[in-house]
């Protein structure tokens, strides 16, 4: 069962490592100016909600599968996705607005971000995958 | 099984590790690797002479490379040998990747050139060229040869990918196809200097105490005045003040023993650093209007540099490190108006407009010219050619005197632009216009008014023979008219499925101005009576604004929306968020932000078809300005607003419509516009201001530019600026005009850069940090809360003069003390805090309160600074003393007066200049004289409560008062409204709360606030 839950957490994970990467690369072609301002945040909105949804899933997991250390490392993660989330001002066109983003330098801190969570879920995917083979030969 | 899943894994893990180092390490292993080997003389060039590129992104390096190719048998040789680096693996992989590319790189038949950049199939190629090289090695590789002449792009194209990265890792090729690189249809105009996305360091960012706690115990001459009502507050407040001074007259002689000190050592300071004792000197501001501060130049650049009306800089001292800014504690930022109307504009057609190669700046006075042949840019260091026309001056019509070319002799030039600088043929002028026609317009009365104006101004509405022009109205339902030339009478179309709008007619919806004239006529003159008893009460905007984009998306042009009420129907429909109780709240400001995305998305895809959106609201209620603004900010079109508007109620707004509607209508106007603002290497742009679409980091899309629209940006400094003496700024701003031609006008700036605290206070512009500092407030109290902004701008003040009375050697503890140039900042500042925009405590409506920040982005700094330190005058004396002479006509010019109401006597006649009102003030025991001659009034009790005119007598004191009256209307982008108000009258209300240096129910006098400054900067 364990083994299970593991299983599925390192898809999980793979997928989240995918989708920063995919910010990344999106971000800093902005930042190169290949690609313009609408069209980069209308691409990474889309993502926004995939991965909070991805990444709540993987931590509600270890809570309901009693893996207390995993879900503490996860949780300020996934709190700050819900977070970021729900205090999108109403007129914005998302996490990521096109009008804004050029400003204060929102992008830096976006592709700070986006490092960050990159960083973290490489962290989660090697413990995941430890975990897992722990369990595989336990059972 | 179990095996197989891990291998997956692993190689999955693999490959992402790989992909990612490959991406973002790549750049900076490049880089080292550069660095080290030595094989590359290229190398030693490019670091010598673009460090700031390299350092930036190394993606670029390769292009330089290529770039700079041509350039390497130029004289530069490199000068010192770098130190030889030990290679660890991944940087040896880089090293030899770059011997591979290096036969590339020295044959000379490699040209890398610049081709347009619409071709999608651009990128591919190269990147093909590229994978090409790695594999075959190949040093006589010829790619494809665009011809650099003609393609013309907007910056150094870099690379697509760093040939580094497609060597060490397939799998980032895959994921740079997949962020499959979009070229936008506009981007081609304009060139850039390399975008460097800066770091935001607001200046007041800082968590401040709230302002209005812990106020020093007043004076009991205070305490009185608090308990009076706001209005009459001001005499006494300032009979409290001179209390106050005479309580403490040990202070006043210590501080003019002081003054007497410092004026012994201003012999050796410029004026501006004067020490000025902001409490003791009552009367700082001076009795001229304020003028920009010269930058303090040699007297040749100090010529050429730019008016200060169309470019102003916070700090006419550039700072040279950021330490040294953030020590100043000022902001740093532009203030533009680059579209003003000018008298006089020097316009150039020549084939080659003459830019540098790297960074795309326009030639300008600021550029130093090598020998005959070539010429240095100013803002990237870059040697260019000067080419065979450029040697050859049309207006001596000598050769070999490039200096003396128009161009170079003046900083604000218009070029027109050739075909290269085009990516369609230039658009026509069209307008189209969005009435509201439900039961709530048709009641205000609006549609005669804006019917009879475009009536009068039809011919001269700007544009050519394609000038195209077309009308929606709506009100539940979208209405559309058929103007199609040969029709005997307008038709009119409904269509009343507004969630998913159609155009019925699509072509003849729009008409050509000069064929269906007569139609329109028809049109205008039916159209305020066509809908005289309509009961319908809903307001469909949404759909109307999605026909119109629909409409107007083929060519682009101009929508002007007439709305009077909240949208309440279709897409976009807006809530009343208002709640009238907390209007006058200290507390919390709610609502400030757009209630929905739906009119910003809007404005996008408008501003992304080069369609501008402007907005006028005449609502008596709440309509959700700050939802619906959206529509003009971001298509770059303007907002008017008139409260509470009734044609015959309310005869000054209609009046007021009337004006601005002939100067909106027959304005100048410019199409499918770009602006981009380039600056010497080492400052960067970090925020913007003013209604436009950022497009990428230095580049703003306008879609239309009108003569009011002013803008300003905030700039950081992001290397230090020790190597040079001076910097400059020039704004390009690409634009088609309404007689279809493709023009460019150019600004450029130059200012110094300084390295002591002191030189950078000597400098400050106050006006100009003002209207910056209200641009970030607006920003703040959007983002965060009004409060927090409130806070900020106090602390603007507190910190600028505590950074200031640190450096003074003049340790005067008990003082306030400020340098000249900043003696009014703390006034100006409070001002600002008293404005709608910003102010508590006073009832605000919603709606007044986000149209002044409205005004606050988007106004130029002369307009703005009106608004926010009106000028007062008195009038019932004005003589010829001073006067100035234009076209014949004497203005006097009354000395201004300072803004209390001690300074309102009640035999005099006051004259108040608030940018878009003016009002005439009138005391109790005016002398009849003046009411007579000037106003045709035999006594004060026989003037009317509303008065908007003055009559034209044929008397001496009424031919200079209304001379000075037209000489303060003219050139303002908004025509005031005059208001003679009477002492007693009501509209008095509106007058005093201009009067901002005195004490209100809810707010500071200048005094007190300058005591709650010096308490702060104590602590």
């Amino acid at each position: 069962m364990e083994a299970v839950v593991f299983v599925f957490s390192l898809i999980d994970c793979c997928a989240l490592i995918f989708l920063s990467v995919y910010f990344i690369i999106t971000l800093s072609d902005l930042e190169c100016d290949y690609i313009n301002a609408r069209s980069c945040c209308s691409k990474l909105n889309k993502w926004v909600v995939p991965e909070l949804i991805g990444h709540t899933i993987v931590t509600v997991l270890m809570l309901i599968s009693l893996h207390w250390f995993i879900f503490l490392l996860n949780l300020p993660v996934a709190t700050w996705n819900i977070y970021r989330f729900i205090m999108v001002p109403s007129g914005n066109m998302g996490v990521f607005d096109p009008t804004e983003i050029h400003n204060r330098g929102q992008l830096k801190s976006h592709m700070k971000e986006a490092m960050i969570k990159l960083g973290f879920h490489l962290l989660c995917f090697f413990m995941y995958l430890y975990s897992m083979i722990l369990a595989l030969i336990n059972d | 099984m179990l095996c197989l899943l891990l291998r997956v894994l692993c190689t999955l893990v693999f490959h992402i590790l790989r992909c990612l180092l490959a991406i973002h390490m790549g750049k900076y292993l490049l880089h080292r690797a550069l660095q080290s080997s030595h094989s590359l003389k290229i190398i030693h060039f490019l670091v010598k002479t673009q460090p700031s590129t390299i350092r930036r992104s190394g993606d670029r390096v390769l292009w330089d490379i290529v770039l700079h190719h041509g350039q390497l048998r130029a004289p530069s040789q490199p000068k010192t040998t770098l130190p030889k680096i030990t290679l660890d693996p991944w940087l040896q992989q880089a090293a030899r990747l770059m011997q591979i590319l290096h036969p590339v790189l020295e044959s000379k038949t490699f040209s890398f050139s610049r081709p347009a950049q619409r071709h999608p199939r651009f990128h591919q190629g190269v990147f093909q060229q590229g994978h090409s090289l790695l594999q075959t090695r190949q040093p006589n590789l010829r790619p494809r040869r665009h011809s650099l002449q003609n393609a013309y792009c907007r910056k150094p194209l870099t690379a697509p990918l760093p040939p580094a990265v497609l060597l060490l890792c397939p799998t980032a090729l895959m994921l740079w196809k997949v962020g499959a690189i979009q070229v936008t249809r506009w981007t081609r105009f304009l060139s850039t200097s390399s975008p460097a996305p800066a770091l935001s360091v607001p200046q007041a960012a800082k968590p401040a105490k709230p302002f209005g706690y812990g106020y020093p115990i007043l004076q009991p001459g205070y305490q009185n005045v608090g308990l009076s009502s706001g209005v009459q507050t001001s005499n006494p407040a300032y009979s409290g003040f001179q209390q106050f001074a005479q309580q403490y007259p040990g202070m006043n002689q210590l501080s003019s023993s002081l003054s007497g000190l410092s004026l012994q050592h201003s012999s050796q300071q410029p004026e501006s650093l004067r020490p000025v004792n902001l409490t003791q000197d009552r009367n700082i501001l001076p009795v001229t209007p304020v003028l920009a501060p010269v930058p303090n130049l040699s007297s040749d650049l100090r010529k050429l540099n730019c008016n200060p009306d169309s470019f102003r800089c916070t700090l006419t001292n550039i700072p040279q490190t950021q330490a040294l800014l953030n020590k100043a504690k000022l902001p740093l930022g532009l203030l533009l108006h680059p579209f003003r109307d000018l008298t006089q504009l020097p316009v150039i057609t020549s084939s080659t407009i003459v830019r540098c190669r790297s960074c795309r700046t326009y030639i300008n006075p600021f550029v130093s010219f090598i020998d005959q042949r070539r010429w240095k840019c100013n803002l990237c260091y870059r040697v260019n050619d000067v080419p065979e026309e450029f040697m050859y001056n049309p207006l001596t019509r000598s050769y070999g005197e490039p200096h003396k070319r128009p161009e170079v002799q003046n900083s604000t030039v218009e070029f027109i632009a050739s075909s290269d600088y085009m990516l369609r043929p230039p658009q026509p002028a069209v307008y189209l216009f969005v009435l509201d026609v439900s039961h709530n317009a048709l009641e205000a009365g609006y549609l005669t008014i804006v019917c009879q104006s475009l009536l009068e101004n039809l011919d001269k509405l700007p544009g050519d023979s394609r000038t195209r022009i077309g009308f929606i109205t709506f009100d539940s339902t979208v209405h559309f008219y058929n103007l199609q030339e040969g029709l005997s009478q307008p038709q009119m179309l409904i269509v009343s499925d507004i969630d998913d709008i159609f155009l019925p007619t699509p072509d003849s919806l729009l008409v050509n101005l000069h064929e269906s004239k007569e139609l329109i006529k028809d049109l205008l003159n039916a159209l305020p009576n066509m809908f005289t008893y309509t009961r319908e009460t809903h307001s469909a905007l949404g759909p109307a604004l999605q026909a119109a984009f629909k409409l107007m998306s083929p060519t682009g042009g101009r929508v002007s929306v007439f709305q009077t009420q909240l949208p309440s129907l279709g897409a976009g429909l807006l809530q009343s968020r208002e709640d009238p109780n907390q209007r006058s709240s200290t507390k919390v400001v709610q609502h400030l932000g757009p209630a929905t995305d739906f009119y910003k998305k809007l404005a996008l895809d408008c501003s992304g078809q080069q369609t501008a959106v402007d907005l006028f609201l005449l609502s008596s209620q709440y309509s959700d300005l700050a939802s619906l603004a959206c529509m003009s900010k971001y298509s770059a079109g303007c907002i008017y607003y008139y409260p509470s508007f009734h044609h015959t109620h309310n005869p000054s707004q209609a009046e007021k419509l009337q004006k601005d509607l002939k100067r909106y209508l027959t304005r100048k106007i410019g199409f499918e516009a770009v602006m981009r603002i380039r600056c010497t290497k080492g400052l960067s742009i970090h925020t913007f201001h003013g209604n436009f679409f950022v497009r990428s980091t230095d580049l703003l899309s306008l879609a239309n530019i009108n003569p009011d629209a002013g803008f300003a940006v905030q700039m950081s400094i992001e290397e230090n600026l020790t190597d040079t003496s001076l910097v400059c700024f020039q704004t390009a701003l690409l634009y088609t005009s309404s007689k279809g031609e493709r023009r460019i006008r150019v600004h450029t700036l130059c200012l110094p850069v300084v390295s002591s605290l002191a030189d950078v206070y000597a400098g400050v512009d106050v006006q100009a940090a003002i209207c910056l500092l209200a641009n970030m407030a607006v920003d703040r109290s959007i983002s965060s809360s009004l409060s927090d902004a409130r806070d900020a701008l106090v602390n603007a003040v507190v910190d600028s003069l505590s950074a200031y009375s640190q450096t003074s050697s003049t340790s005067q503890q008990s003082a306030l003390i400020a340098p000249t140039s900043l003696k009014l900042f703390p006034l100006y500042v409070l001002a600002l805090l008293k404005q709608k925009a910003f102010r508590t405590g006073t009832s605000t409506r919603l709606d007044d309160r986000v149209f002044a920040m409205c005004q606050m982005k988007c106004q130029p700094l002369v307009h703005l600074m009106k608004i926010i330190h009106p000028n007062l005058y008195r009038i019932d004396k004005l003589t010829d003393e001073g006067a100035i002479h234009i076209n014949d006509r004497i203005v006097p010019q009354p000395p201004l007066q300072k803004l209390s109401a001690e300074k309102l006597t009640r035999e005099g006649a006051f004259l108040m200049d608030a940018g878009s009102i003016i009002y005439i003030w009138i005391g109790k025991s005016c002398e009849n004289n003046f009411l007579k001659d000037v106003l045709g009034y035999p006594n004060y009790a026989s003037l009317p409560q509303k008065l908007t005119h003055l009559p034209e007598l044929d008397t001496l004191s009424s031919e200079r008062t209304r001379s000075f009256l037209s000489w303060l209307r003219d050139n303002r982008p908004l025509c005031p409204v005059l208001h003679v108000v009477k002492d007693e009258s009501p509209a008095k209300t509106d007058f005093f709360q201009h009067l901002v240096e005195d004490r209100t129910e809810a707010a500071f006098s200048y005094y007190e606030f300058l005591l709650h400054v010096q308490q702060q900067i104590c602590k």
